[in-house]
């Protein structure tokens, strides 16, 4: 374990309890973030990677969900075993969370700069007006122009990508030392994709939080982050920093993933023909035994499907979960 | 915004006309006469009712005396009963007070139940709570008021006689015994029509706050660390009453219109039973006149849902 973690996810397991059986949504996570690091995570839709980063701030509902195992370890404290009234004080003022869907994620019936005031009010115990001038500053800090008129409007009065522009004032406005990210471009047109993503990296310059940037897209990962963990089914399956990821993914999944971004200097015509990868993600009701990959793994042996594959350590920092990661790549 | 109820306004009028229109052709085609007692009493010569209806325009084709009742109406003369003689508008004014009294009340006893159980009952989804809330409303909403109210006229009047059963107008008494007597003479016409809109309420505000409960936005707001209460104070229960205020105003005219079963039961001298009473006696003013009261009723808590419904959600512009 690294003492210079500020969070340090181990073993975590989350499930949820539906009518027809346990989905084990995160099974058997270990996620570790360093004070003002950028670590993203990577995998397809339905891996948990949302579940995950809900269960830090404990926002998936309980139940169905539970804690079924692990530890969230925060500045050295276990999340975990605390009550509402202490995970309140980690919310917003500890680790901020901006969430997928900037146009559901306002509430229509305030103006934003009452929501973003109700944060700031709520752990820096600021007055009604000192807090919407906060707000103002924080909209300022955003890059949206006239922010002191602006902290009037509803949200129905700003595009997406203004209003994920609000999401992000909003989960910084408590001056966080986290800042969890799920998915923030994914809802988003392309060109504004690249302009939150830039606002994102410019926060972080300024404020120098750390980040957990959750994607489906490699591409992304790429350019934001310092570190990558790369989920599937609901499991941790390869782990590295950026440039060694990139440069010898060892996980076949991984390796997917990297052959199917799309490349700036690809003809449009090549496009098509990007390797997605085969099949989808397997039902987390009753995941496969053995590696969860090997139903669409060109690499598959016998033995894959045996045992689970443990996560090794390959190089420095560099882990995966795949028994032929050495013949592979 | 004033343009835009001013609008409304005027566009209500055709359809308030409509609706006159209908009644008093239906009314005049109707069988019965109001005169049906004199043609039976010997004492007065046909001749003599022969000119009473003249004289009243009763022989006159229908077009006529419809342009004539809308004349009057319009000078603000609403003519006057058939069978009592007196001026309609006195009429209505003397029984709108009761109707108001006991429906107000018993609206507020709704609300008081509905808001707090339904709201409770939806933040605790299948709970033993729920559960019993849900159960109690569904019986509730399903028992008729005419039902619960002889239930409720059994129990506490013969059985216990605890209340009294028949509303009176007349109460010989001052001060505080007049408003006792009038409170418990009150108390089972409001509990039967205010449970039955409680319990039908109670339903809907939970699947209103149930709705707006699973929404990303509610989720945003746990994400700041607020507490619970003021998440679903602030952020479920503000977002949920924009239909339940809506609904509960346009509700408003059918709940006159079941308050008029509850009027007869316990014989509430109010506007419903003059008109059932009208409705008995072929008395056309007077009929006209309550229901052309009702239909304002209508068209007034339509434009109330309208402002509250933009009022409370900023995405609507009036214009
Ligand atoms: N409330 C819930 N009840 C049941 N299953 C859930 C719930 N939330 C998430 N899941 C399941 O957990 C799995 C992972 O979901 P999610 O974390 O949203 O994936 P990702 O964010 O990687 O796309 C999915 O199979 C999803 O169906
Ligand atoms: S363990 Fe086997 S199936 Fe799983 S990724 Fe490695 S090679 Fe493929
Ligand atoms: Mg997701």
């Amino acid at each position: 374990m690294n003492d210079g973690r500020i969070l340090d996810i181990q073993g975590l397991k989350v499930h949820f309890a539906t009518d027809d059986g346990m989905v084990r949504a995160v099974d058997g996570v270990d996620i570790g973030i360093d004070r003002g690091e950028t670590v993203s995570v990577v995998g397809e839709s339905g891996c948990g990677k949302t579940v995950t980063a809900m269960t830090i701030l404990k926002l998936i509902a309980m139940p169905p969900g539970r804690i079924v195992a692990g530890r969230i370890l925060w500045q050295g404290r276990d999340l975990v075993p605390m009550g509402p009234e202490q995970m309140r004080s980690i919310r917003a003022k500890e680790i901020g969370f901006v969430f997928q869907e900037p146009m559901t994620s306002l509430n229509p019936v305030y103006t934003v700069g009452s929501q973003i005031a109700e944060a700031i009010r709520e752990h820096e115990g600021l007055s009604r007006r000192a807090a919407l001038d906060h707000a103002a500053e924080m909209l300022r800090l955003v890059n949206i122009p006239n922010p002191s008129r602006r902290v009037h409007d509803y949200p129905h009065q700003f595009s997406g990508g203004m209003r994920q522009r609000v999401m992000i004032a909003m989960a910084l406005s408590c001056s966080p030392k986290l800042l969890i990210a799920d998915e923030p471009t994914t809802a988003l047109d392309v060109t504004i994709q690249a302009q939150i993503l830039d606002l994102l990296d410019e926060m972080k310059q300024r404020l120098g939080m750390a980040v957990l940037l959750i994607t489906h897209a490699m591409g992304v990962v790429a350019e934001t982050a310092q570190r990558v963990v790369v989920m599937y089914a609901g499991k941790v399956v390869e782990e590295a920093p950026v440039a060694a990821l990139f440069a010898r993914p060892r996980h076949p999944y991984t390796q997917g993933l990297i052959r199917s971004i799309p490349r700036l200097d690809m003809a449009a015509t090549e496009h098509r023909r990007l390797e997605a990868i085969p099949g989808t993600v397997p039902s987390l009701l009753h995941p496969p035994a053995g590696c969860r990959f090997a139903a669409r793994c060109r690499h598959a042996v016998e033995a894959c499907r045996a045992e689970e594959p443990a996560l090794r350590e390959l190089g420095p920092g560099h882990k995966a979960a795949c028994i032929r990661a050495d013949e592979i790549a | 915004m004033t343009q835009y109820l001013v609008r409304r306004l005027i566009i209500a009028i055709p359809s308030l006309l409509g609706i006159s229109v209908i009644l008093f052709t239906v009314l005049a085609l109707a069988p019965g006469d109001p005169f049906e007692e004199l043609a039976t009493n010997p004492a007065i010569p046909p001749d003599v009712r022969a000119n009473l209806r003249a004289s009243l325009g009763l022989d006159d084709p229908i077009h006529v005396r419809y342009l004539s009742w809308l004349l009057a109406m319009l000078r603000g003369e609403w003519g006057f009963s058939f069978v009592s003689r007196s001026p309609v508008a006195d009429l209505i004014l003397q029984r709108l007070p009761t109707t108001i009294a006991v429906i107000g009340a018993a609206q507020l006893l709704a609300l008081a139940i509905a808001l707090p159980v339904g709201i409770y009952a939806a933040t605790r989804p299948y709970s033993i709570f729920d559960q019993i809330a849900n159960t109690l409303a569904f019986v509730g909403f399903s028992l008729p008021t005419f039902f619960t109210g002889l239930l409720f006229i059994l129990l506490f009047s013969i059985y216990l006689d605890w209340l009294p059963f028949v509303f009176r107008t007349q109460i010989d008494a001052t001060g505080w015994r007049w408003w006792w007597e009038q409170l418990r003479q009150s108390i089972m016409p409001v509990l039967v029509l205010g449970l039955f809109q409680g319990a039908a309420w109670t339903r809907f505000v939970r699947s209103a706050v149930l709705d707006v409960i699973r929404l990303d936005h509610v989720t945003t707001a746990r994400s700041k660390g607020i507490s619970e209460s003021a998440v679903t104070m602030r952020h479920v229960v503000r977002n949920a009453m924009i239909p339940v205020v809506t609904l509960v105003a346009l509700q408003m005219p059918a709940v006159f219109g079941g308050a008029i079963v509850t009027e007869q039961i316990f014989r509430v001298p109010g506007i419903g039973s003059l008109l059932i009473s009208a409705i008995l006696a072929n008395d056309t003013p007077v009929i006209m006149g309550v229901t052309f009261v009702f239909a304002c009723l209508v068209v007034f808590f339509n434009l109330v849902a309208d402002v509250l419904y933009g009022w409370l959600d900023p995405r609507i512009s009036y214009r």
